[in-house]
């Protein structure tokens, strides 16, 4: 913690004039040897660099390529990948991505095997207004849960060399702080019947036949956690590392429930689970933020329903790959500093997702949407998806309020428990039962 | 056999050769290799020697009870598409007498096929599902009362697709076989007093023993080896063989994934031997 000071104080780097004005602006440009001590050669040779950009579907979108492309002058691609093909491809072709977008408990292998650098803090911009969930573990001043991979635990390398994870603050981060947001379960309103309120309920004999779970193991082990736990069935020690013991009653619960036909379905991907719900075959189910505004679109009335026992959390992080050396490397940070200034935040608030960098987020939303996304306010004209259509009608208040009370409420963490090995051979046999 | 005849001999098999080499062997034996490797978590392959991965298969009843249910799919599918594809190309090749309707009904059986898997997979789910046309067209004849949820995720919408998707890999051997068949035969049993059914019985039927062969193996290997039809239509509710290899795949479990392809492989090799020795698809074929 001795660091903190220092990065509260935030060491921005000594030049004037960002290199992204250098290159945008061809006057800029002319005079930036003498403002900045650049070469020349560096503002023309980063227009031939291209940039991937590799990570899953929900944030790796094509939107964001094209808008940094354009501000910065140089391309930015974007490839998407699945969970485990991102892992994959980090580890066994890592020349092939430049920037990679992981989620916090992918780190944990990442970093290990040296798939990542680390990055001095001094060369990340606006550092000091980065939220506290990733720089110091805590929001709006109070610890955060720790149950599960939290960012704090991973984002600090000790040194620049050493591929590792520290407690304390140090001045290299394994990532940059990328997109998160708080899961629940997304429910149709007018189907329910009742009041839902807790996590016990997913597993409710009310929603028999009429609920599902994500069949991503270590996600769907998470809420089943979850809902067991608020129905009393079972406890556990810390469901962010849970023993075999816990993961075997959990899944002989999930077996249970599944031969009794409380399942209507277990969902692998984004569109499935979007289909279940608008179409009704499901009520109640785990869910991801933008599945729930993808159901809202189709104009089917569909919340992302806050619970007592609080949220399951989860966070993304850009690392830059360890083969990025010079001119690349360059222009790697200048993206990630884009990424974190606020267009991008603007954009992906739109499907339910926060910026590491709200206060810039919020800038480059309009009155109406910050009211919406961020102040819990009702919505003063109809909100639109990041494509343009109708999602929430004026009038509408988001599920689960403002941006404040939605974090102080995180409970778990996604992450990748010691017994991630035994889970996936449970898992199985809860697939196949 | 001259010199010169067995190069040429050789230069003409050498294409063949190649690309089963390339696209066969090769992939193969790296299966074969990489499943006796070992797997450390969060690391991946190991270059260590090991039984464990078959060990861990063979132990597990999960395995028994993926084979079992693949198995059950496999069965249920062939007899369906085989019942279909022997009636719907005995139509075809001794009902419709024109031949040129004959290869346009035929062509009208492949139309589904210009569109994707997945396609024909998902326009499943608007008529199966809860408040699909079947749902529906039940409710408003006043047959049910309400919507009935095993028509969609469930084994039923699993055969269902599967029936839809192998078909025509039944029918188009079948038909191939029977198209063959001489008339006279067919003649010559009725001249002998045969019946209709007598005909179809004791000609029709072992005449086309190699196409009823060929579909059958199509349909065992495209149902053996299936995870995606499974997954998507039981909703994630039933599991296959190799859908145990996607979620070992997960974790970068690629020995024990290997292990399982490779336990897949020798079971299906041991069903095609078996179909074979009941047929000599070889013999029929140049007949």
């Amino acid at each position: 913690m001795t660091n903190s000071k220092e990065h509260k104080k935030g060491k921005r780097p000594s030049m004037k004039v960002s290199r992204r004005s250098v290159l945008t602006g061809t006057a800029a440009v002319a005079g930036s040897t003498l403002v900045t001590g650049f070469p020349m050669v560096w503002a023309q040779n980063i227009r031939d660099v291209k940039l991937n950009h590799t990570g899953m579907s929900y944030s790796t979108l094509a939107d964001i390529g094209k808008m940094a492309t354009e501000d910065l002058g140089f391309e930015v691609s974007m490839s998407v990948v699945d969970h485990p093909g991102l892992l994959n491809r980090m580890v066994n072709d890592p020349t092939s991505i430049d920037v990679a977008d992981i989620e916090i408990w992918q780190s944990k292998i990442a970093v290990p095997q040296g798939a990542l650098q680390g990055v001095a803090i001094s060369e990340i911009k606006n550092w000091d207004k980065l939220t506290t969930l990733y720089t110091q573990g805590t929001f709006n001043g109070k610890e955060m849960s720790r149950e599960g991979d939290s960012p704090i635990e991973f984002v600090y390398r000790p040194d620049k060399e050493t591929n590792g994870f520290t407690e304390g603050m140090t001045d290299f981060v394994n990532f940059v702080p990328g997109v998160y947001n708080a899961d629940t379960l997304g429910i149709r309103p007018d189907l329910v019947g009742r009041e839902i309120t807790t996590w016990a309920d997913l597993i409710s004999p009310d929603f028999k036949g009429r609920a599902a779970i994500q069949n991503v193991p270590t996600n769907g082990i998470m809420d089943a956690m979850m809902a067991f736990e608020a129905a009393g069935q079972l406890t556990y020690g810390d469901k962010g590392n849970p023993t075999q013991d816990e993961l075997s009653a959990t899944i002989a619960k999930l077996i249970e429930l599944k031969r009794a036909g409380h399942w209507r379905a277990l969902w692998n991907t984004f569109d499935e689970s979007v289909n279940l719900m608008a179409s009704g075959e499901v009520v109640i189910q785990s869910m991801w933020s933008p599945a729930v505004t993808a159901v809202q679109v189709q104009g089917t009335p569909c919340v992302y329903q806050p619970l007592k026992e609080g949220y399951r959390g989860w966070g993304n992080g850009l690392g830059l790959m360890s083969h990025l050396d010079g001119i690349k490397r360059d222009a790697a940070i200048e993206y990630v500093n884009w990424y974190n200034e606020g267009k991008v935040g603007g954009f992906i608030a739109k499907q339910g997702y926060y910026s590491s960098n709200p206060e810039s987020a919020m800038a480059n939303l309009t009155e109406n949407e910050r009211g919406f996304f961020y102040e819990g306010k009702a919505a003063t004209a109809p909100i639109t998806s990041p494509t343009g259509e109708e999602t929430n009608p004026a009038g509408a208040v988001r599920d689960g309020g403002s941006y404040e009370e939605r974090f102080a409420k995180v409970a778990v963490w996604n992450n990748l428990m010691d017994e991630a090995e035994f889970l996936y051979a449970k898992w199985n046999e809860f697939n196949a039962a | 056999m001259s010199e010169p005849r067995s190069f040429t001999t050789q230069l003409q098999v050498s294409p063949l050769v190649l690309v089963l080499l390339f696209f066969f062997v090769i992939p193969v034996t790296l299966v074969v290799i990489v499943s006796f490797l070992r797997y450390q978590m969060l690391v991946g392959i190991v270059p260590d020697f090991t039984l464990k991965n078959y060990t861990d298969i063979l132990s597990n009843p999960t395995t028994w009870t993926l084979y079992r249910s693949t198995l059950k799919f496999t069965l249920i599918v062939l007899a369906i598409t085989l019942v279909l594809g022997f009636w719907l190309s005995y139509f075809l090749v001794f009902h419709v007498r024109n031949l040129t309707i004959a290869i346009g009904l035929f062509l009208l059986c492949t139309i589904p096929f210009w569109t994707s898997n997945i396609i024909r997979m998902i326009s499943w789910r608007p008529i199966l599902g809860r408040e699909g046309l079947v749902n529906e067209a039940l409710q408003a004849t006043g047959i049910a009362a309400k919507p009935i949820d095993w028509l969609l995720y469930s084994d039923f919408s699993v055969v269902v697709a599967y029936v839809n998707l192998f078909t025509l890999f039944m029918m188009v051997p079948i038909f191939n076989s029977m198209a063959r068949i001489d008339r006279a035969l067919m003649e010559a049993a009725i001249d002998a007093g045969a019946t209709r059914w007598g005909v179809i019985w004791n000609v029709v039927l072992p005449l086309s023993k190699t196409g009823i062969a060929l579909g059958a193996l199509f349909v065992i290997t495209l149902v053996m080896g299936d995870f995606a039809v499974v997954s998507v239509m039981s909703g994630g509710l039933s599991a296959s063989v190799t859908s145990g290899m996607f979620n070992d795949l997960q974790f970068l479990n690629y020995p024990r994934a290997a292990a399982n392809a490779v336990i897949l492989l020798i079971v299906v090799l041991l069903i095609a031997t078996a179909i074979f020795r009941l047929v000599d698809v070889r013999k029929e074929l140049v007949r």
